[in-house]
């Protein structure tokens, strides 16, 4: 049976450790700026993927590749205009989204914009997990600068916070997250995967442990059962992730409720 | 060269956005225990100033520390207290410091029940958020401590507690305290150095000796009406 095979074993691991490390990260991308810029990150990063199915290379590396492309159009734009960051992302990410449908198979779209869990190797197990637990120690070290950071970047920066230097890591871990998450999800879809698990944890805790907690928790088991739904009924894990994910978010306004 | 008890010289300051002058050719020393209180109409600079004091912002002219610690707290309402990760007191505490009985005990230091450290920052009325930012502030026992108008937006009788909680702190530490306010009253009741801002330096010195009517009229324009609180 399906359910069993090897390949489900692995797209379980990764897509649970993806998950897990996009549930983190969104916990701290819960305030109005950010909390687009997983989506529109997710998009800019088409034409990478598109070159990697055409070419057959890791889609997460065509990901990220197009990520730091995008990135650095981005910001020369900004050095060069007087655009907002919001404004001119909105531009590039439109730009690269028609740019993909120029040169992507058409057999391939789907795995494009829903994403694609099914022939993982374990080296690329490996490797996600690797760097997901690089991402987590980083985040993790970031942490409470950046929670700082929101509430007064004044306040912050009086109390030793290098606020530049960690804005830095923030959209690095930012940009890698997403690259990751094309894989299982999409190019459509890695906002939701950022951002609702955080919305979920949100509505059911009390302090910021336990937000943290809930939000990483949440992510990774929205993958899995977004998973374990694919082997069953065939259908691509993309969307079933972000609707278990969606279904959790639900439970959570109805435990709120009730307390 | 300085003087060995002073813990700020501030020496032709400049501070401009694009080619519009902010503050201009600024210069005092800071004594260890002063209270120094800048006083100046809405637009006079007084914020800009205490954060290019702390290297928020781009100046021109020197500004030198002779202190460790420093702690900031900025006007109330630029405080994002909404759209936050739901951190509660304690856990904002602990940002400072690990250690749970100081920040128990700094918590009811300023007068809050310890079960406000399980609160967030949103359930805080405006009183309670403000003495809970001085605890924070000074739970590292900081050398300085600079606040921009700490009570705007609380009423009287709160504004009253929060200057001698924070009387209390300065009699109790070694602390520097320089203070941004409206209140003619708070520099006439605590204040050891006032200087008088609008865009330049228009007064400098102890309260009873240069705030005069007519330096009032001078920062204010006309129409302030001059009172002077009554000392024994």
């Amino acid at each position: 049976m399906k359910i069993i095979s090897t390949e489900i074993v692995l797209a379980l691991i990764l897509s649970g450790t993806i998950g897990a490390i996009a549930g983190y990260l969104g916990s701290l991308m819960l305030s109005k700026r950010m909390a687009l810029m997983g989506g529109a990150l997710g998009h800019l990063t088409l034409p990478g993927v598109a070159l990697a199915l055409l070419y057959d290379f890791d889609v997460s590396l065509g990901a990220t590749l197009f990520l730091a492309f995008g990135v650095l159009i981005i910001w020369l734009l900004e050095q060069k205009t007087q655009l907002h960051l919001e404004a001119l992302t909105a531009v590039v990410f439109s730009a690269s989204l028609a740019t993909a449908f120029l040169f992507l198979p058409k057999e391939d779209i789907d795995i494009a914009l829903l994403g694609d869990v099914s022939q993982i190797s374990s080296t690329t197990v490996l490797v996600t997990v690797i760097i997901s637990m690089v991402l987590f120690f980083t985040v993790k070290k970031i942490y409470s600068s950046m929670v700082l950071a929101s509430i007064s970047s004044d306040l912050a920066q009086t109390s030793g916070v290098n606020l530049k230097l960690n804005n830095a890591l923030y959209l690095i871990c930012i940009a890698v997250t997403v690259a990751l998450g094309v894989r299982i999800v999409g190019g459509l879809m890695t906002a939701a995967l950022l951002a609702i698990p955080a919305c979920t944890a949100k509505n059911i805790s009390s302090n910021l442990s336990q937000y943290t907690i809930i939000s990483t928790i949440a992510g990774s088991l929205a993958c899995i059962m977004g998973v374990i739904a694919y082997a069953i009924s065939g259908i691509p894990a993309g969307p079933l992730i972000i609707i278990a994910s969606a279904l959790l978010f639900l439970i959570s306004v109805f435990k709120q409720q009730k307390d | 060269m300085a003087n060995k008890h002073s813990v700020l010289t501030v020496n032709n300051l400049q501070i401009a956005y694009d080619d519009h002058k902010i503050i201009s050719d600024l210069s005092f020393t800071v004594q260890q225990r002063d209270i120094l209180i800048f006083l100046g109409p809405n637009g006079a600079g007084k914020t800009t100033l205490l954060r290019a004091l702390q290297n928020l912002l781009p100046y021109q002219g020197s500004v030198s520390w002779n202190a460790q610690k420093i702690s900031y707290l900025p006007p109330q309402e630029f405080l994002q207290r909404q759209n936050l990760p739901p951190l509660n007191i304690g856990e904002f505490y602990s940002f400072k410091t690990k250690d749970l009985d100081s920040i128990k005990t700094m918590i009811v230091d300023v007068g809050l029940d310890e079960s406000l450290l399980r609160h967030q920052f949103s359930e805080l009325s405006t009183g309670q958020f403000q003495r809970m930012l001085i605890g924070w502030a000074l739970l590292d026992s900081p050398e300085v401590l600079i606040l921009d108008e700490p009570t705007s937006g609380i009423d009287i009788g709160g504004e009253e507690t929060i200057y001698s909680l924070l009387h209390k702190f300065w009699q109790n530490q070694n602390l520097t305290i320089l203070l941004v306010t409206h209140d003619l009253n708070i520099v006439w009741e605590y204040a050891t150095q006032v200087i008088c801002l609008n865009k330049q330096q228009v007064c400098m010195g102890k309260p009873d000796e240069v705030l005069t009517p007519e330096q009032l009229k001078l920062l204010y324009g006309t129409g302030i009406k001059f009172y002077k609180h009554q000392h024994k």
